[in-house]
């Protein structure tokens, strides 16, 4: 009996839980409500079966406990049922697995307006470059990297000499506009990961991988890196500023390109870099090197 | 990953059939009384031993086909530079030819009973395992000699990394082969021998095709073969 | 070491008992023992105690995300350790050792009517070796550095390099050359699982007469002896790596401003390579559930198992099928976007033989005569558990919906639920199940059912909110959640609650050491066959079986493992080696 109501109370708690619980996903900021409906279509399929596996479970258990004087059913196998369930179970199946392939057929196809974005990860810190008036972002080489270049873009070449480079701030892009996030790293593994896009992806050093958004709403939004890579990984903060177009042109007016950075008047360090919020990484690294050492 | 998964098709081939033999689409509540009634899905004839050598042989091939499919893999980034294989590795290949083939006569003698030619032929499988070992170990020197240093490109690493996982195997074969000169000279009895003599050849067969096939690959013919298949199916 | 093997080479598991092999001294006997029982409780002991060790390490880090900042000694450095040997040891030298080495070696020759494993020397020395790579594991607590604390995923670069714990120390390095150490120990026991299961079985004993259990450990064996040389071939190589400098996973890399040595290697490779044995490594750890918790229902509801063959048939199928599923992993790992439809499709299609197996499960229930002893009320367990994180599967192996929730608490939330709480539910269940068998004595009932609904309940409790942090969007292996603005007050306090939920479930546990230490000695005597089982193993002429098993003549088997109920039949069941013939429209013997 006492099981039989404890396999009920975890069907309807469950439920309730879902229902009326205040934990629930971050309202979305991006193009990709798809990937919400998809998990809500993958939430009420995948709910009935719980509730109805373990809710029959219960009607067995309290139904076929053991009397004095019982004894079970004789029976093998039942081909029609088990062929039934199974075609029931290859229907639901593919009932999740459509919509899902079909949304996942948008994320790696990238509209031809998306503009390119990109991030590079190191140990713990997020740094950004915009492609600058020709729209071409320049190559780029983990060899070059160095303190005056902290990005690695190869001086050689001219289509990077008016990239703009944001190190260690903030990252701006305009509402309403496809971006693609082309994806970068420098030492070891991360992920470029904002809750509110829903979009995230692994940036693996040595070669460049991407997703793409378009961000619907204005604000500001956290970056969170979502591969360990190391002691400093959950401090390894960032933030990016969904402006209107105006904000967005004010913004990236102040940042400065790939050849003024590289002049030799200007060794300013990343910490004096405008519009920065979070801590760069070699500071985290610092504050991790005290902790230790208590 | 392609070359895992075609081995693994060929062990998943080998387990279809196996499985195909033990009537999987039988009733098993309908037959009550003595199985055996039923034909031919008891245990294999084969001594258990064989069966053990040749699922740890499984095993190994796919060590060796895990280290391909990654040597192919890495292969494709650009920093490759594949390293000019030394001649003596043909003259250890013709060793270990000559050590399966004399093994194999041991194992013909062993089912005639020649105890003279087991000895023999244990014998001289031994001596030329072993030189196969010294002659990689020279190669190694070789290649060290001229400056292919094991970090220096990973064609290199994988060429040391391969040959050494396949010279381990030969050493650790070799103690197996000791047992059984030990008994062949103790006077083991003649089934025994013949069975330790027989799984001897059977491992040493397959490390020879397994050196076949590394040889192939870390020379380049390999995938030289795979893009000309490729090539005829595209 | 005298008498090592029998005459003429055959295996012990084919010879009268007259010929067995049988141990001189103490020693041979309790400690360097060939014989598969000795070995499956030296596995078994040496797994819990392992797993003691990693159920601490994780209060410590639940300690430190409940209680953030409450907790100085717990820095980033000791929370990623922690994180690390935690689930490399519950995942490899817990579960695997324990279904395998331990399970395996007791059940497999009692169930199929053999005397023993048929290589027994190499069982023994595959323990020894087990207990090696254990020791080089837990060494590697008192390195200096400490353990490693890249992540039981062990991605690099980060894993070998200077910003991970133990990377650029002994760590990293006591922690692979113990990996390649318990797979070839490993190896050695798994060939003696495969080949006693194809050359051991008594006479009479078809593979369709095999107890599910059988099943289930054979062919993840089978699994797990193609699956596990892929960890041993990315385990020598990051070795290298790490060692000689080579650069099989390392790319050019600058760290902290400074070149490191390296150039051109893939971490994708290494990923690959992980998740070839990863995702086989989930199905060897579920297999031998699965098929141990088919026994457990059919002997305590008194039924036959509903469907063997299909059951058969959906343990072979989920095998070969999980060998094609390893990207899934790997959605968001930068590989080439199109892998994503061939193993979302594999990966969903997987979940059709799975659902099949949960459905004969419940529906052997349907009209059997349910005892609600406790290793039934464990195998109930398990179906809650297991169809929750099987569904919560559904989600992460769904390529589109595993973006948003890949690397969340939502990961960490399912797999403990399908791979750590459900087979450990059955864990529980398979040894209150045997425990008679083992020892001749019962566990205690009150302690069992107190055990059972603290480890039940609190577990889901810990594991199913878990999920909706996940949703939220809280990261997987993060130390500290402070300074973010996903993380709401109640979400701390939701974690909190977790933690609490965690010490009191892990204090069950301790109740349970305590009744299985207990119950040797004060335990009601069992008899020989306490659950009125049909399978072999509880048919032997002694309690707990003497060395060579059933005494002096090997049964014959003359039905299937689950006649329970048989109409026309006398008890509610018939033993496999009871001659006669019984029930319906039977052919005849």
């Amino acid at each position: 009996m006492a099981v039989a109501l404890v396999l009920v109370l975890i069907v309807v708690g469950s439920v309730l839980f879902h229902l009326l619980s205040p934990w629930w996903w971050t309202p979305i900021a991006s193009n990709w409500a798809y990937i919400d409906n998809t998990i809500i279509i993958t939430f009420w399929i995948t709910g009935f079966v719980f509730a109805a596996v373990v809710l029959f479970m219960a009607y067995c258990v309290f139904r076929f406990r053991h009397r004095e004087g019982n004894r079970a059913a004789y029976e093998p196998e039942n081909k029609r049922l088990e062929s039934w369930l199974t075609i029931v179970t290859a229907v639901g199946v593919t009932a999740l697995l459509v919509p899902g392939l079909f949304v996942w057929s948008r994320f790696v196809h990238v509209p031809s307006d998306a503009t390119d974005v990109e991030v590079v990860g190191q140990q713990w810190q997020w740094s950004f470059r915009l492609p600058g008036k020709d729209g071409k972002l320049g190559t780029s080489d983990t060899r070059d990297v160095t303190a005056d270049n902290p990005l690695g873009v190869i001086a050689s070449d001219p289509n990077g000499q008016d990239d703009v480079v944001v190190e260690a701030a903030d990252l701006h892009l305009p509402v309403g506009k496809p971006v693609k996030m082309l994806l970068r790293s420098i030492d070891v593994l991360h992920d470029f990961y904002v809750p509110e896009f829903r979009a995230k992806m692994d940036m693996i050093p040595g070669s460049v991988t991407y997703f793409w958004f378009t961000p619907t709403k204005t604000g500001t939004f956290q970056v969170l890196c979502a591969e360990l890579c190391g002691q400093g990984h959950p401090l390894m903060h960032g933030v990016v500023m969904v402006d209107t177009q105006q904000d967005y042109v004010a913004w990236l007016g102040q940042q400065q390109t790939f050849a003024q950075l590289s002049a030799p008047q200007q060794t300013g360090s990343a910490d004096q870099a405008p519009g920065k919020t979070t801590a760069s990484g070699l500071k985290i690294a610092a504050r991790l090197e005290t902790v230790g050492s208590r | 990953m392609s070359v895992i998964l075609v081995f693994l098709l060929v062990i998943a081939g080998f387990a279809g059939w196996w499985l195909s033999h033990q009537r999987l689409m039988t009733k098993p509540w309908l037959e009550q009384g003595l199985a055996s009634d039923f034909v031919g899905f008891d245990r294999s004839a084969l001594p258990t031993a064989k069966i053990g050598l040749g699922v740890f042989l499984a095993v190994v091939g796919c060590l060796f086909a895990l280290f391909t499919s990654a040597y192919f893999m890495r292969m494709a980034v650009s920093d490759w530079q594949p390293l000019p294989l030394p001649g003596l590795l043909w003259l250890n290949t013709g060793v270990l030819v000559l050590s399966s083939v004399a093994l194999q006569c041991a194992v013909v003698a062993a089912r005639k009973r020649q105890i003279d030619m087991v000895r023999l032929g244990l014998a001289t499988a031994g001596l030329t395992a072993l030189a196969f070992l010294i002659g990689q170990l020279i190669a190694w020197r070789q290649l060290t000699e001229d400056g292919y240093l094991l970090s220096s490109n990973p064609a290199n690493s994988f060429f040391y990394l391969i040959t050494g996982m396949h010279g381990l195997h030969i050493l650790g074969g070799l103690v197996g082969l000791g047992r059984t000169t030990a008994g062949a000279w103790n006077g083991a009895r003649p089934e025994r021998l013949r069975l330790s003599v027989e799984l001897c050849a059977m491992y040493w067969h397959f490390l020879l095709f397994v050196w076949l096939a590394i040889f192939a690959l870390l020379a380049g013919w390999a995938a030289t073969f795979i893009d000309i298949c490729r090539q005829l199916l595209t | 070491m005298v008498d090592i093997t029998p005459a003429d080479g055959i295996p012990p598991a084919e010879v009268a008992e007259v010929e067995l092999y049988h141990p001189h001294s103490w020693w041979t006997k309790y400690v360097f023992s060939q014989d598969a029982k000795v070995i499956a409780i030296q596995y078994s002991a040496t797994a819990t105690g392992i797993g003691l060790v990693a159920l601490v390490l994780s209060w410590l880090m639940r300690l430190q995300l409940g209680f953030p900042g409450t907790f100085d000694f717990i820095t980033p450095e000791a929370y990623y350790q922690f994180i690390t040997m935690h689930g490399m040891i519950m995942v490899i030298y817990l579960l695997t050792a324990l279904f395998l080495g331990g399970f395996g070696n007791y059940l497999i020759p009692l169930m199929v009517g053999a005397r023993d494993m048929v290589f027994p020397y190499v069982n023994m020395l595959s323990y020894w070796i087990y207990l090696l790579a254990v020791l080089v594991l837990v060494s590697s607590f008192f390195a200096p550095g400490g353990p490693t604390g890249a992540g039981w995923t062990l991605y690099p670069p980060q894993a070998i390099m200077s910003g991970t714990p133990g990377g650029q120390d002994w760590g990293i390095i006591l922690m692979l050359s113990s990996l390649i150490l318990f797979i070839i120990g490993f190896t050695m026991g798994g060939l003696n699982y495969v080949v006693t299961v194809l050359q051991g079985r008594t006479r009479g004993m078809t593979m369709m007469r095999l107890p599910l259990t059988v099943w289930g450990i054979f062919t993840a064996t089978v699994m797990a002896l193609l699956a596990f040389p892929a960890l041993f071939v990315a385990s020598v190589m990051m070795l290298l790596d790490r060692v000689l400098g080579t650069s099989f996973f390392m790319p050019a890399i600058s760290e902290m401003g400074e070149q490191l040595p390296h150039n051109g290697g893939s971490p994708i490779l290494f990923q690959h390579l992980f998740w070839f044995f990863g995702h086989p490594e989930v199905y060897i750890v579920a297999l031998p559930a699965f098929g141990i918790v088919s026994d457990l229902i059919s002997t305590h509801a008194r039924k036959n198992i509903f469907g063997y063959r299909m059951m058969v048939w959906a343990i072979v199928g989920i095998g070969a099928l999980s060998f094609v599923v390893w990207a899934h992993h790997m959605y968001v790992s930068g590989m080439h976007p199109y892998f994503g439809f061939f193993f979302a499709t594999t990966t969903l299609i997987i979940a059709i033989p799975t659902a099949i197996k949960v459905y004969n499960w419940v529906l052997t229930l349907w009209r059997g005569d349910i005892h609600l002893t406790i290793p039934m009320l464990f195998a109930l367990a398990f179906i809650v558990t297991f169809v929750n994180g099987g569904l919560t599967g559904l989600f992460l192996g769904n390529v589109v919906v595993d973006v948003p929730l890949s690397d969340t608490m939502f990961v960490v939330a399912h797999f403990h639920m399908v791979m750590g709480v459900a087979p450990i539910l059955v864990v529980f269940g398979a040894i209150y199940h045997w425990y008679p068998k083992a020892t001749g004595r019962m566990l205690n009932e009150t302690l069992g059912r107190f055990h059972f609904w603290v480890t039940f309940l609190g577990a889901y409790l810990i594991f199913f909110p878990m999920h909706y942090l996940g949703l939220m969007g809280v990261p997987r292996r993060y130390a500290e959640l402070t300074d973010m603005t996903i993380m709401t007050e109640s979400a701390h306090h939701l974690n909190s609650f977790i933690s609490i939920m965690a010490f009191i479930v892990g204090f069950a546990q301790m109740v349970f050491l305590f009744n299985l230490i207990w119950s040797i000695r004060h335990g009601r005597e069992a008899g020989g066959n306490p659950w009125r089982a049909t399978t072999l193993e509880w048919q032997t002429p002694q309690t707990p079986p003497a060395h060579g098993n059933f005494g002096k003549d090997l049964p014959i088997v003359y039905r299937w493992a689950y006649d329970y109920s048989v109409p026309g039949a006398k008890e509610d069941f018939i033993p496999q080696n009871m001659p006669g013939s019984f029930g319906p429209s039977r052919e005849p013997a």
